[in-house]
């Protein structure tokens, strides 16, 4: 025979065939909350099984503030568990440290690279290396009431966060609405999200050489910022117990004329099912500060990773592949933009979303990034708790972020 | 008993001691293990630092202020439960039309689950749409909307309510039993004695119902101190840390920072707590049924 491995060959092929339609089962794991409906991935899901026969796709839908914890025991339990899961821009450090997610560098090609919004790529990376594709691009935007600044004779939204509370000012004066201002400003995530936007804004740094630096500048200047709107009656007291979808329910009912939230509450907010605001509903880049910063954002994107656990690494790949190309979100534009430079010309995904896209351009390409450490979970409980005692005048903005350094130091968290 | 009856009894006790060892013991002797050691739940135990963990446990300011959260709710939760439950068992042991339904409806918060009871009264709180506001200012009680889980010195009080709603009613069954076995003719003896209703609950009803509502106690005792569930679903800890109870700093320490020697020490000291609790409740038992 002058080719031995001839058969083998074929018989290998043939097995592989053959593996390919076996019935194969992959868990992934998603959040239910600010970003695509849990019918929005349902359907996704849907059309991707429907390309590869034989494969089937378990979803599991958890709160954002379970979702860590849910991915490092599912891979401290070994293998059966998740394949796929949404991981947040904030974790890939520590789980690229303990090999949590398959380093897809190579599978990636040069090609997605230079398509993708520069900025989204940080969300998925460490040292120099993808786990993941990026997913969900998002920033935090400035909703605002239209009729409401119309009422009181502003025709645009504030360019500058001082603008932002003078507007504020004069529609508490004029009885327009008894808090202008709502916040996702519970003891969470979701609070340290506000507070990056306004250290960005004020042009402050987390950590310098190493070494905390949101104690001074920039950094309390943020949280001053936000413990005075609170002392002045300018932003709502409830902020300080709610999360995203408590801002987009007080502001969809009509009790605030600015809010920041994720690309998803636009068009909720428009929505006359979900909303008693619809219609009137604004969006532009978070303000910046005159004479430091033109606007202001932070980088709240996410990613979708395979585990080193799964079993089914090609596959798995096969299905972040098809849930971030362009086409799928080009159709799923509503509740989440692409991560496809082009997309943002394409009139799909404009069309009906003008502001909302306009806004995105801008801000999607100053996005900051809250501190890329091991550690993250860690250090942002330490900030969540004392910039909460701020908030609530337990104690002195300067205080409450000398206390966070201090014990940053001490756990030795860099 | 002879040697064939012992092995006999061993045997059969033996798939039992195996569960209870596989799920109890081990994990149990596991946890103490790890409390010794810089272990981590994805980096594998890095190395033994003796009693450093016990240290940490002890000299952290969070660690500290979540023992008093954590007696806190306990004493306040169980303190209520326990009083609430007397009283309403004393009512409901009165004959009275519909008095069936009352006791049927008792049952209804305990079939309840914590987390459903959580965000029931997580909804109730609502400072925006929550029933509490509406009904507080809509009775003149209050002239504007409150926050009731946004702050420091009253979301633990909140919380113990929400608690209270759920678990006195396990208080009420128990005692409600103890007292179908308290002897009227006592009470009507007392009653011509010229004894007063409070001398009579004290004299006759209360030592009555003692065991019972030891058993009350205990269950319900060792339940707080371990408070986890309400709390996760309630506050996450907040505001400012300040309903951050043992438990919450085990999972936080676990499976947050994923240090599990030190959450592994936390858990122990914890165990510890409420193992004291236990003690002074067996002596009452204990000296009780002396008296008894």
């Amino acid at each position: 025979m002058r080719h031995p491995y001839r058969l083998l060959i074929v018989v290998l092929a043939l097995l592989g065939v053959c593996a390919a339609q076996e019935e194969v089962t992959l868990n992934a794991l998603f959040m239910q909350q600010a970003a695509y409906s849990n019918d929005d991935i349902r359907n996704m899901t849907a059309e991707f099984e429907e390309q590869h026969p034989g494969v089937t796709v378990n979803l599991e839908f958890v709160s954002y503030e379970a979702l860590h914890n849910k991915i490092v025991t599912a891979a401290a339990a070994g293998r059966g568990g998740y394949d796929i899961v949404l991981f947040d821009v904030i974790w890939p450090a520590e789980f690229a440290e303990y090999g949590i997610l398959v380093d897809l560098t190579e599978r990636i090609s040069q090609e997605t690279v230079d398509a993708v919004v520069p900025g989204a790529w940080t969300t998925v990376m460490s040292e120099g290396r993808y786990y993941g594709m990026p997913w969900i691009l998002d920033t935090e935007y400035l909703f605002y009431n239209r009729a409401m600044l119309a009422e009181a004779g502003y025709d645009a939204p504030p360019a500058t966060w001082s603008e932002l509370l003078e507007q504020a000012r004069t529609l508490k004066e004029n009885g327009t609405v008894a808090y202008p201002i709502v916040w996702s400003w519970a003891q969470a995530e979701a609070m340290v999200c506000d507070y990056t936007t306004l250290l960005s804004a004020y042009d402050g740094a987390f950590f310098e050489d190493g070494e905390a630096a949101f104690q001074v500048d920039g950094g309390l200047r943020a949280l001053q910022f936000m413990t005075s709107s609170l002392e002045e009656g300018l932003s709502n007291p409830a902020s300080t117990e709610s999360l995203e979808e408590d801002v987009r329910r007080i502001f969809s009912s009509g009790e605030a004329a600015f809010a920041l939230n994720w690309t998803y509450m636009y068009n909720l907010a428009n929505d006359p099912a979900e909303s008693q605001v619809a219609g009137q509903v604004g969006v532009a880049p978070a303000p910046g500060i005159e004479g430091v910063s033109e606007l202001s954002a932070m980088n709240g994107s996410m990613g979708l990773g395979v585990t080193t656990n799964s079993e089914h690494p090609d596959l798995s790949f096969a299905y972040v592949e098809y849930l971030t190309s362009r086409p799928v979100q080009e159709r799923y534009a509503r509740l989440s933009l692409p991560i496809w430079e082009a997309s943002y010309d394409e009139p799909a995904v404009v069309e009906g979303q003008e502001d909302l896209v306009n806004a995105a351009k801008q801000a999607l390409g100053a996005m900051y990034p809250r501190p890329l450490m091991v550690q993250y979970p860690e250090f942002s409980t330490i900030l969540q708790s004392n910039v909460h005692s701020a908030l609530l005048g337990r104690a002195t903005p300067a205080e409450a972020l000398q206390e966070t350094a201090l014990q940053v130091r001490q756990r030795d968290l860099r | 008993m002879t040697r064939a009856n012992r092995l006999t009894a061993w045997l059969l006790l033996a798939p039992a001691l195996t569960i209870v060892g596989g799920v109890v013991g081990y994990p149990f002797l596991r946890t103490l293990y790890l409390s010794f050691f810089d272990a981590h739940l994805l980096g594998g135990i890095r190395g033994w630092t003796g009693p450093a963990n016990y240290v940490q446990a002890f000299t952290s300011r969070d660690f500290l202020a979540a023992i008093g959260h954590t007696l806190y709710f306990a004493v306040g939760s169980v303190g209520i439960e326990v009083v609430l439950g007397v009283l309403v068992a004393l009512f409901l042991n009165r004959s009275f039309y519909g008095r069936r339904v009352l006791r049927a409806l008792l049952i209804l918060p305990l079939a309840l689950p914590t987390i459903v009871n959580g965000i029931m009264w997580r909804w109730i709180y609502n400072p925006e749409y929550g029933a509490l506001n509406a009904f507080l200012t809509q009775t003149g009680v209050l002239r504007e909307y409150r926050s009731w889980l946004g702050q420091p010195d009253v979301a633990m009080n909140m919380i113990i309510v929400a608690d209270v709603w759920k678990n006195f009613p396990l208080v009420t069954l128990l005692v409600l039993a103890a007292l179908q076995t308290v002897p009227t003719d006592l009470h009507d003896a007392a009653r011509v004695d010229g004894a007063n209703a409070w001398q009579r609950f004290w004299t006759i009803t209360l030592p009555g119902i003692r065991p019972a509502l030891l058993v009350a106690l205990v269950l319900r005792s060792v339940e707080a101190l371990k408070v986890f569930d309400i709390i996760y679903v309630m506050t996450r800890g907040g505001p400012a840390s300040s309903t951050k109870t043992m438990s919450y700093l085990v999972y936080e320490q676990a499976f947050s920072f994923l240090q599990i020697g030190e959450a592994a020490a936390y858990a122990f000291v914890t165990v510890a707590i409420i193992m004291v609790f236990v003690a002074v409740y067996i002596r009452l038992v204990r000296s009780q049924g002396v008296a008894g």
